[in-house]
């Protein structure tokens, strides 16, 4: 691992994990914390969702995140944002120009529909969220549509948007402070049928600072 | 109390029975069959269900599989947030990320696809004269709106969708992100979301067509992105029956990624 993880990581470390590639993980992240996600050999999509740890009825929501920033794009500075407009997280710091909350998860079922029906068997990012959601009691109900780190979906002038090729690279991370006490749920992207990994998934780093 | 013509209850029956008869723009024709102004071709005893939605109002309905939902901007100024939900097992509903995903685009319209979590379609679109729509920027909330409580004057659309879903045994974690209809935003390409609110011609109007049995929310409330003062005019929705989608309709069969969403419905309902 590289010796720079923690460059401009403020604060003492206080948890810090590899996350196998195609793996579920969530982790509670207090207000005032700083979780970076590193993208260890590039171009690893991690989707991402965040629960308010005191009512987990109240979640992300990337169509209130959307709406008070005006703009698709996650950057530094971007609020992330719940169903009640209230902020969760704010992107303190990243190394990649930009990130995506349109693309949402990928499902078996709607693999279906993208690829075809022989995809139908392999392991998605529904399944990671649910997984990793039953351990707190929360159900398909509390699905919803998720923030992809170091994942690039450019939308044309006609509305034409796909998931190409990443603009991220081996060590870039993402800083996340939580603005109130949050579950953040994740799944390590195990999608090979488009290039959101490179079509190699991946392991990420996950380093908590308090 | 003497003299008051509600001062007894058979004076206060008679009150509230003088109401009988009552019009008022914003209300459901009751019975259906007898609403006017059907789009051509449809029998007035097709019409399931007419209603028109007051400015802030809001309404639920199921659909069976088959209908066709019309949804008239009457005066130009409406903006409809919908939700959608298989009726069969509402824990499958309206997925805004795969249903621009699949499709490859961010925009709605005629011939696009409303499709569920489940990678089944829910709509098709079959007309559209408003080509104004916005999947991107969701419900408005009380953070845009001070005032904006279902007791108040400015209703905002999550507490519609929150009162309209209550009628089925849904909630809060049941709010998923939504459509809004008849207000467009489009995407810059630094990814700016830029609203267009108008002013729009009267009787702007989109076809839905219901490819399983759904329950449909509706809630007409200004566009969050919308800063004027608090502004929106009614809906209306008519519905009438109709036959499923047969294999060969061009809709069904546009892409392949669509025709999959139509396939996986009809697998699911074989039985």
């Amino acid at each position: 691992m590289k010796t720079d993880a923690l460059s401009g990581l403020k604060g003492r470390v206080i948890h810090d994990q590899i996350v196998l590639a195609r793996a579920p993980w969530s982790h509670v992240v207090r207000a005032g914390e700083t979780l970076r996600i590193i993208d260890v050999e590039g171009n690893q999509a991690v989707d991402f969702l965040i629960y308010s740890l005191e009512d987990d009825a109240e979640r992300y929501s990337f169509q209130d995140t959307i709406a008070a920033q005006r703009n698709i794009y996650l950057r530094a500075g971007s609020i992330l944002r719940s169903t009640e407009g209230r902020p969760m997280m704010t992107i303190l710091d990243t190394a990649v120009a930009y990130h995506d909350t349109i693309g949402g998860a990928c499902s078996c079922e709607s693999n279906t529909l993208r690829y075809g029906h022989h995809t139908r068997a392999q392991h998605s990012c529904v399944d990671n969220f649910l997984m990793a959601n039953a351990a707190d009691g929360r159900t398909k109900r509390d699905m919803t549509p998720n923030i992809n780190w170091f994942m690039n979906v450019p939308v044309e002038a006609d509305g034409t948007l796909g998931i190409v090729d990443g603009i991220s690279a081996a060590g870039l991370h993402v800083d996340l402070r939580a603005e109130m006490d949050v579950t953040v749920v994740v799944s390590n992207c195990p999608q090979i049928n488009n290039p959101c990994n490179g079509f190699n998934p991946t392991p990420v780093r996950m380093i908590v600072a308090a | 109390m003497t003299g008051s013509a509600t001062g007894t209850p058979a004076a206060a029956r008679e009150h509230a029975r003088s109401m009988a008869g009552l019009r008022v723009e914003a209300m459901p024709t009751i019975p259906a069959s007898d609403a006017q102004d059907l789009p051509p071709g449809v029998e007035k005893d097709a019409v399931v269900w007419d209603e028109t939605l007051a400015a802030g109002g809001y309404a639920s309905r199921r659909l069976n599989r088959g209908t066709r939902l019309k949804l008239t901007d009457v005066h130009g100024d409406a903006c409809v947030s919908m939700l959608a939900f298989n009726a069969e097992q509402p824990v499958e509903r309206l997925n805004v990320a795969d249903t621009l995903k699949v499709q490859w685009n961010a925009y709605l319209g005629a011939g696009k696809l409303i499709l569920s979590d489940m990678g089944r379609v829910l709509f098709s679109i079959l007309e559209d004269t408003a080509l104004d729509h916005d999947a991107l920027c969701g419900a408005s909330n009380a953070v845009g709106y001070g005032d904006g409580q279902d007791f108040a004057s400015r209703p905002n659309a999550r507490e519609r969708f929150l009162l309209a879903l209550a009628r089925y045994g849904l909630g809060r974690r049941d709010i998923h992100p939504c459509v809004n209809w008849f207000k467009g935003v489009r995407v810059a390409q630094d990814g700016e979301t830029c609203l267009t609110v108008g002013p729009f011609p009267p009787g702007r109007h989109v076809t839905l067509r219901a490819e399983l049995d759904i329950i449909v929310v509706l809630a007409n409330c200004p566009h969050v992105l919308d800063r004027r003062e608090y502004t929106v005019t009614p809906v209306r929705a008519t519905a009438w029956r109709g036959p499923p989608t047969p294999e060969d309709d061009p809709i069904r069969t546009a892409t392949p990624e669509g025709l999959r969403s139509f396939q996986n419905v009809e697998d699911y309902l074989r039985r």
